[in-house]
């Protein structure tokens, strides 16, 4: 049941649709992010939520619907709810109730969902992503709602086409999702893209939820369609919603194949958005296609009506006031902060940002306490970044404390350590949890007096004559040479002071 | 005196003061259980326990440990509440073979103040009905004449109360399914306020309206019950933090200056001649009782039948798509899932229940839900205003329970109409939430029980029972019990 042909594709109409080029039409994309809550228990009962244990073990009789079994709400959920809401910039309701959304599925054990149908907990807000284009203005995307509901069981059906049983796992049945859902003011793939990262990474930074999608933590349905303009008319084409997208690549391609899909069919078929029902297509990572699911018209009638179980929640402006005042600075705020107070390139500060909160304080602790903040961005933006990569650490788990990186930062900011006899001291931290005093003693780190310094230039020009006259000829490159040798002859020889003496040696 | 003849409180304080053990005294029920239940079909089942339960507290009792205060005491749960380890089926097939993992909360309460579960009640298949004529188990006789319902939902608890194989039991009453069959038994029933007792644990079949009450012969006994099994429950959201009060210090208190309003459109139209005299001879009752009698009305409960059949299928059809076949319920053999689904609800469902399923599915379908649901929410919440408007002249609202007497089995079957008619006078307390009592009056001339409702403020069940107990201090209409053997009646 792919698209019917109305127009034969011979027809003029469809000659003319084949003059329009793609590029001349615009992606429109909204995005339903479903994100699982990190609260200990569930929504409804006092199950735990825990990832991975065996299946069936953390089921109670409200999770696995036994008859007389009652729903009572998580408060830690509704706050939960309350804080991303508020940094969502969302009006937060003051008034929500639930609401039965009924259908039959076998890991849907009460035969329906309780959801938030016409009194979300989160109502209008905004998100301003950056995005890579050069105008590097910011675009605001704005949240239609958000509301929260319990999570179904999961499904697991024998796939070797033998009719053996499907198996049903309630585990993450009730789990507390929060479903976000924007307007269709995303309009690129990569906006789109954008757009979940930063929400994955606010909602990280306000400890909403840990957004692991490999868990199913995260995801994400995208609705998309093109306006394409079609001589004086813009032509909207039928609107796609992709399910099962489980990464943000997964998000940024379909997206881009479901806009050149629905263009190729549009040409055609010349079908609009008056003509097609909404469809529904799933994402196939291995073809990486959509495939038809269905047509929003055989969808479910949910027959929504509120849930006589649960009385409605009164939320008091203190109370979101006290949400409020307990709420950090959000990862914008931190990169207007690193940019304006500590001078950082706004792709540095977005580095910084990006690696969590943890990292941004890290960050400020050493740049205040060394008081240099492109010395310590290109340290931790380089150095430590690359060895929690490496060794999978987060920044609690680093050895080194932002006190005794400062401390090594001030060494080489005073010129004791130079820049490669720094990492090898940051090297030796690192490895044998040490502070830098330790380490430099380790490494027979010393001064070098000046007389020392003056012996050791001589016997560089004296033993490097065809060096030195490359430098007399204009060639002021070469002295690199020389400061790499009087390296291996004294690893503790400072490059700059070698350089300086050299320089002035053999002007002379 | 035998036991069975005795009140509840009366054994409590017979089996505290050593004149009987609880064993003795299970073992004298469940032989008339023995005796008389082929013939009433009052009980689905008889707990295999009861006596082990007993034997353990006269135990308890003789090595001095303090006990709770129905220690001892049988007491009868209608099938749809469920009981830990037992069956609980609430009529249906359905849930033939299902045994909940968990006890309600009323059940933990009534067990920790030592009460015996001497067995569960028979029942309208998901308490939909009002005639115990719907249940997969068959129906339950009336006990005053056995060709006659005992009334419904709660017709097993019902019966067995009035037919003395339980001094008490439980019931639970969505449109009148605790005073309806109270009133056709001659016993005394007592639906309290919406939010008074934890539905946690009792099978949903409209939960907005659901409520367990005590059913018993005296409304002290009523009282009894109440003051171990109402006040919050942390696990039911719709339960009230309302101070509960002791229902039992207040009912002596007297009468005089009682406001009680009747409405006199409920004792016109459509009520039986005889019902309708010996409500009035109740009304004289309570003006020696000192009470005032005004006149109140009621203008929409005209509407409340209309309401109650649009809000309770719609709940019922959502409350009950958990009994799928997937899980503890029974399942019908089928190629795939969706015949699954079909046979085994097609199969396991009785008509009554379909018939409510596709009413409430249908009401709650897009395009149907602002016609329906939402005006019959709308008639709710104007029938409420309508007894707040009373309660500001009176105290109590004092009816009839049911328009007439106990009709024959399989007089309304055929007619879903006339049997929703049934619950007339009773749907509307549950759509506004308020307590309800009914008392039994002068029988019919054949000797048929006749109920008087009386309706109250939400959270005041302690002037509900104060007023049905000093009425029953003045009547001994209570007392009444049918003649063994039971008799039919044409």
């Amino acid at each position: 049941m792919e698209d019917t042909v109305l127009n034969p594709t011979s027809s003029p109409q469809s000659n003319n649709r084949r003059a329009v080029r793609f590029d001349d039409s615009q992606i429109i994309i909204g995005l339903e992010v479903h994100v699982q809550l990190d609260t200990d228990s569930k929504l409804f009962c006092g199950c735990s939520t825990r990832f991975g244990e065996a299946a069936n073990s953390q089921t109670c009789v409200v999770c696995t619907g036994m008859p007389g079994a009652l729903p009572v709400i998580n408060e830690r959920a509704l706050e939960l709810s309350i804080r991303a809401g508020l940094s969502l910039n969302c009006q937060i309701a003051r008034s929500t109730k639930w609401d039965r959304k009924n259908y039959f599925y076998p890991d849907l054990p009460k035969g329906y969902q309780i959801s938030q149908f016409d009194q979300p907990i989160c109502g209008p807000g905004h998100l301003d992503i950056e995005t890579s284009e050069a105008t590097d203005q910011a675009r605001r995307i704005r949240i239609e709602r958000a509301h929260l509901e319990e999570d179904a069981g999961k499904s697991i059906h024998d796939e070797s086409g033998r009719r053996q049983d499907s198996k049903i796992d309630l585990n993450r049945t009730g789990t507390p999702l929060l479903e976000i859902v924007t307007q269709p003011d995303i309009r690129t793939a990569a906006e789109a893209k954008a757009f979940l990262s930063e929400l994955k990474l606010i909602l990280n930074y306000i400890d909403v939820s840990d957004c692991n999608m490999q868990q199913g933590n995260l995801r994400c349905d995208a609705n998309v369609n093109l306006h394409i303009p079609f001589g004086d008319e813009q032509i909207a084409t039928p609107i796609v919603e992709i399910k099962n997208l489980n990464s943000f690549r997964a998000v940024e391609r379909s997206i881009t194949h479901e806009a050149q899909r629905q263009f190729e069919a549009w040409q055609e078929n010349g079908l609009t958005i008056a003509d097609a029902p909404k469809q529904t297509r799933g994402w196939n990572d291995h073809t990486q296609t959509t495939t038809l699911q269905r047509e929003k018209e055989d969808s479910a009638d949910y027959r929504y009506f509120p849930d006589p179980d649960l009385i409605a929640v009164k939320i008091e402006d203190s109370q979101i006031q006290q949400i409020e005042s307990q709420l950090e600075q959000l990862p914008a705020d931190l990169r207007k902060l690193l940019a304006e107070q500590y001078n950082l390139k706004s792709a540095d500060a977005s580095v910084i940002v990006s690696q969590g909160r943890g990292v941004v304080d890290y960050f400020l602790e050493v740049a205040d306490g060394c008081e240099d903040s492109k010395i310590a961005n290109n340290w931790i933006g380089q150095e430590v970044l690359r060895q929690l990569n490496e060794s999978n650490q987060t920044i609690e788990q680093y050895p080194v404390s932002p006190q005794q990186f400062t401390d090594l930062l001030k060494l080489v900011i005073a010129g004791t350590l130079d820049q490669t006899r720094g990492k090898e001291v940051l090297n030796a931290m690192v490895a044998d949890c040490i502070s830098p005093e330790e380490a430099i003693k380790q490494l027979g780190i010393k001064p070098v007096d000046n007389n020392e310094l003056v012996s050791l230039c001589e016997k560089l020009i004296d033993e490097n004559q065809d060096v030195v006259e490359q430098i007399q000829s204009g060639n002021g490159k070469a002295i690199g040479m020389l400061i790499g040798k009087a390296r291996k002859m004294n690893p503790n020889a400072n490059p700059g002071l070698v350089k300086a003496m050299l320089a002035k040696m053999i002007s002379t | 005196m035998t036991l069975s003849a005795l009140n509840a409180d009366v054994i409590v304080d017979q089996l505290n003061a050593g004149e009987v053990t609880a064993t003795d005294c299970v073992q004298h029920f469940l032989d008339r259980i023995q005796v008389h239940n082929a013939e009433l079909n009052a009980f689905i089942r008889v707990s295999e326990s009861a006596l082990e339960q007993a034997e353990a507290i006269d135990q308890r009792r003789k090595a001095g440990e303090s006990l709770g205060c129905l220690a001892g005491l049988p007491i009868a749960i209608k099938d749809g509440i469920c009981v830990s380890g037992q069956p609980t089926t609430a009529g249906s097939k359905m849930l033939e073979n299902f045994s909940p993992p968990y006890d309600a909360t009323i059940v933990e309460r009534l067990k920790s103040a030592d009460a015996i579960i001497i067995g569960k009640t028979n029942m309208d298949e998901f308490a939909m009905g009002s005639s115990t004529e719907n249940s997969f188990f068959g129906p339950t006789n009336n006990p005053w004449a056995t060709n006659r319902v005992p009334g419904g939902s709660s017709g097993g608890s019902a019966a067995c109360v009035a037919a003395r194989l339980a001094p008490v039991a439980i019931g639970s009453d969505t449109g009148g399914s605790i005073r309806q069959p109270a009133s056709f038994c001659g016993i005394t029933g007592l639906k309290p306020s919406y939010g008074r007792v934890s539905r946690y644990g009792l099978i949903a079949f409209a939960s907005s309206l659901d409520q367990i009450g005590p059913m018993t012969r005296t409304a002290k006994e009523s009282a009894l019950l109440m003051s171990v099994i109402a006040g919050f429950d942390p696990r039911d959201s719709t339960s009230s933090k309302e101070q509960v009060s002791d229902f039992l210090t207040s009912l002596e208190t007297p009468l005089a200056g009682l406001r009680i309003g009747v409405c006199r459109d409920h004792l016109n139209e459509g009520l039986d001649v005889e019902v309708k005299t010996k409500i009035n001879d109740a009304i004289s009752v309570f003006k020696q009782l000192g009470a005032n009698i005004e006149e109140i009305e009621l203008p929409q409960t005209k509407s409340a039948i209309a309401a109650y059949y649009i809000i309770a299928p719609c709940e019922a059809s959502s409350n009950l798509a958990r009994y799928d076949g997937v899980r503890y319920t029974f399942r019908a053999q089928a190629n795939d899932l969706e015949e699954m689904y079909r046979n085994t609800r097609g199969q396991g469902f009785g008509d009554e229940v379909k018939q409510r399923i596709m009413l409430g599915t249908y009401a709650l379908s897009s395009g149907y839900y602002e016609a329906y649901y939402l005006k019959a929410s709308k008639v709710r919440r104007m029938i409420k205003q309508d007894y707040d408007e009373a309660f500001k002249k009176v105290d109590l609202i004092l009816g009839p329970t049911t328009p007439t007497p106990a009709f024959k089995l399989g007089q309304h079957t055929q007619d879903p109409l006339a049997m929703y008619l049934a619950d007339i006078y009773t749907v509307s307390a549950n759509l506004a939430g308020i307590p309800a009592i009914s008392v039994p009056v002068e029988p019919s001339s054949t000797g048929l029980p006749i109920g008087l409702q009386l309706q109250g403020r939400a959270f005041e069940e302690n002037t509900l029972l104060r007023a049905a107990h000093q009425f029953q201090n003045e009547t001994l209409w209570h007392m009444a019990s049918p003649s063994e053997p039971w008799r039919t009646q044409s």
